[in-house]
């Protein structure tokens, strides 16, 4: 068992490279995966005898619901990891997250709003999951404004490491919490995202959704990344044949 | 077709549910080369400013 | 005020020689510290009395902003004075944390604190614990005043002293950690909001319950039980976290 396979994730010109080859890896097939989860739950899934036609939205909210988390916690582990094995890739990593994933919770707030309009009669509701995501937007905003108060990178990196650490200790606090608070106040009917038993004309497009959207994810973390970890390499010697291709 | 746009009377939900969606990757997709884009041009710009001093 | 320096760093360097000579281990050297800094925090927050009654004032005004705005009616304050009493004192508290470290990261004591080899773990617990002193407390005890203006019933006044006054410890130590981060960035009011705000909901959430629980007369204990666990889960992590972004500022 070779570490050196790990320690070579560290190493800025190897994930520079490596990253560059793999984004299309990610891409295409995200790509694919997409496309065919629209045509399967815009076309092929049968209307829900509840929601009719709208539930159709779920193909979008879904996997934005999935992206603002997924996104955050990878954020997270990352910046974690940077700050106790000092890996500047690893803040690079962090970095490039969270762009990604404020843009995907704050499409993922609009569709539920939309969502909500024509299934409870209003834009807004303050149920757990929506209110919920809407404290994770503010997470992120408060990860980016940080990031950008300080000049410097490095402590910008630290510090901001520090604070996704914090915000995911209490992200499942606020959850709790939100979803306590939500249960004492005559909850309207709670929207519920997926019947428990979805039939697979339904399912199998919602799958493939959130499954592209995720290598979509990646494809965007890696293109991201190249940047992060160049502006982290003032001096070094690779960058020049690096940056000359 | 127009039975498909109209989405069974909830096309002025779902439509937009799904272009806000996608403008959202678009504006990722963008974004991200935008980002790559501007570090390289950093990148060169320091080698540059180095050359010429050494 | 280049005294306030001096006297720290020499009662720091005092605490070993003392601690030294009772045979005790480190643990007494950080216990010592911690003390130090804590009665070092009080002692020049006296001296300025008037920045202390700020946040509580402001408290007050906020609280004060509420029959004007919405209407004089006691019956409907009643309905809102959770609410009310609890966005205040986040607001309050919010404000207060401004001077949690400026002052002392700005004549160097917060490095010397750093340097000086006691755990800065501890010595930040100590400065939290002071600005509750300070501030969660005073804010504890303004709270029944502010609520009877909002036609709170009299039985609900000691569990709302008591919901602030344990409410108000985790919002000291959460914001000790936004405090800690924010350091040396220049106008940081909003951002230290912004980071603050989301992270203390719980402590809203579970703080207006428990005072509309006393209000209504009703048993407030499960909501008061989660807050104190905000507040033990706040004392285990904030103060390390607190340690590790001074650190990283100071760098």
């Amino acid at each position: 068992m070779t570490w050196t396979w790990f320690h070579r994730l560290g190493s800025p010109p190897y994930i520079y490279a490596l990253a560059a080859r793999l984004t299309p890896w990610f891409a295409w097939p995200a790509a694919l995966l997409i496309l065919a989860g629209l045509w399967g739950g815009l076309v092929l899934a049968p209307p829900d005898y509840q929601q009719g036609e709208g539930f159709r939205i779920i193909y979008v909210h879904a996997p934005s619901g999935w992206m603002s988390m997924m996104v955050y916690t990878t954020m997270a582990i990352s910046a974690a990891i940077g700050l106790v094995w000092r890996i500047k890739v690893a803040h690079a990593v962090a970095a490039s997250c969270a762009p990604i994933g404020a843009s995907f919770t704050f499409a993922g707030l609009v569709t539920g709003a939309l969502w909500g309009q024509p299934m409870w009669g209003t834009y807004w509701e303050w149920d757990p999951r929506l209110t919920s995501e809407l404290i994770l937007l503010f997470l992120y905003l408060g990860y980016m404004g940080l990031r950008a108060a300080i000049e410097d990178t490095q402590r910008a990196d630290r510090a901001s490491a520090v604070l996704a650490v914090v915000g995911v200790v209490n992200v499942p606090i606020i959850h709790y919490s939100v979803t306590w608070w939500n249960s004492l106040h005559q909850a309207p009917s709670v929207m519920r995202l997926a019947r428990p038993n979805m039939p697979p004309a339904m399912l199998t497009p919602l799958l493939l959704m959130l499954l592209g959207f995720t290598l979509f994810f990646a494809a965007v973390l890696l293109v991201r990344l190249r940047g992060e970890v160049l502006n982290r390499e003032r001096t070094a010697s690779w960058i020049r044949e690096a940056v000359s291709t | 077709m127009s039975d498909f746009l109209a989405m069974g009377g909830y096309a002025a939900f779902v439509w937009p549910a799904y272009a806000v969606t996608f403008a959202v990757v678009a504006l990722n997709v963008v974004w991200a080369r935008r980002a790559l884009a501007r570090a390289l041009a950093e990148a060169r710009r320091r080698l540059a400013t180095r050359g010429e001093q050494s | 005020m280049s005294a306030s320096g001096a006297p720290a760093a020499d009662a720091l360097a005092g605490a070993p020689a003392r601690a030294f000579s009772a045979g005790s281990p480190a643990a007494a050297h950080a216990l010592d510290a911690a003390r130090l800094a804590l009665l070092r925090d009080l002692r020049l927050a006296f001296r300025k009395r008037g920045q202390l009654v700020q946040p509580l004032a402001f408290f007050v005004l906020v609280t004060m902003l509420f029959p004007l705005a919405v209407s004089p009616e006691l019956a409907r304050l009643r309905e809102l004075a959770p609410g009310v009493l609890w966005v205040a004192a986040l607001l309050a508290s919010l404000l207060a944390l401004e001077f949690l470290f400026r002052d002392d990261a700005y004549d160097g004591t917060l490095e010397q604190y750093a340097l000086s080899g006691r755990s800065l773990t501890g010595l930040m617990f100590a400065k939290t614990a002071a600005h509750w002193l300070l501030t969660g407390l005073p804010l504890a005890l303004m709270a029944p005043l502010a609520g009877l203006s909002l036609g709170v019933p009299p039985p609900a006044i000691p569990g709302i002293i008591v919901a602030v006054a344990v409410g108000s410890v985790a919002l000291s130590l959460i914001g000790s950690v936004g405090a800690a981060l924010t350091l040396g960035i220049k106008r940081s009011g909003a951002l230290l909001s912004l980071l603050t705000l989301p992270l203390s909901l719980p402590v809203l959430i579970f703080g207006a319950r428990a005072t509309q629980l006393a209000i209504n007369g009703a048993p407030l204990l499960a909501p008061l039980e989660l807050l104190g666990a905000l507040a033990v889960l706040g004392v285990t992590l904030a103060p390390l976290a607190a340690a590790a972004a001074v650190r990283i500022s100071l760098e």
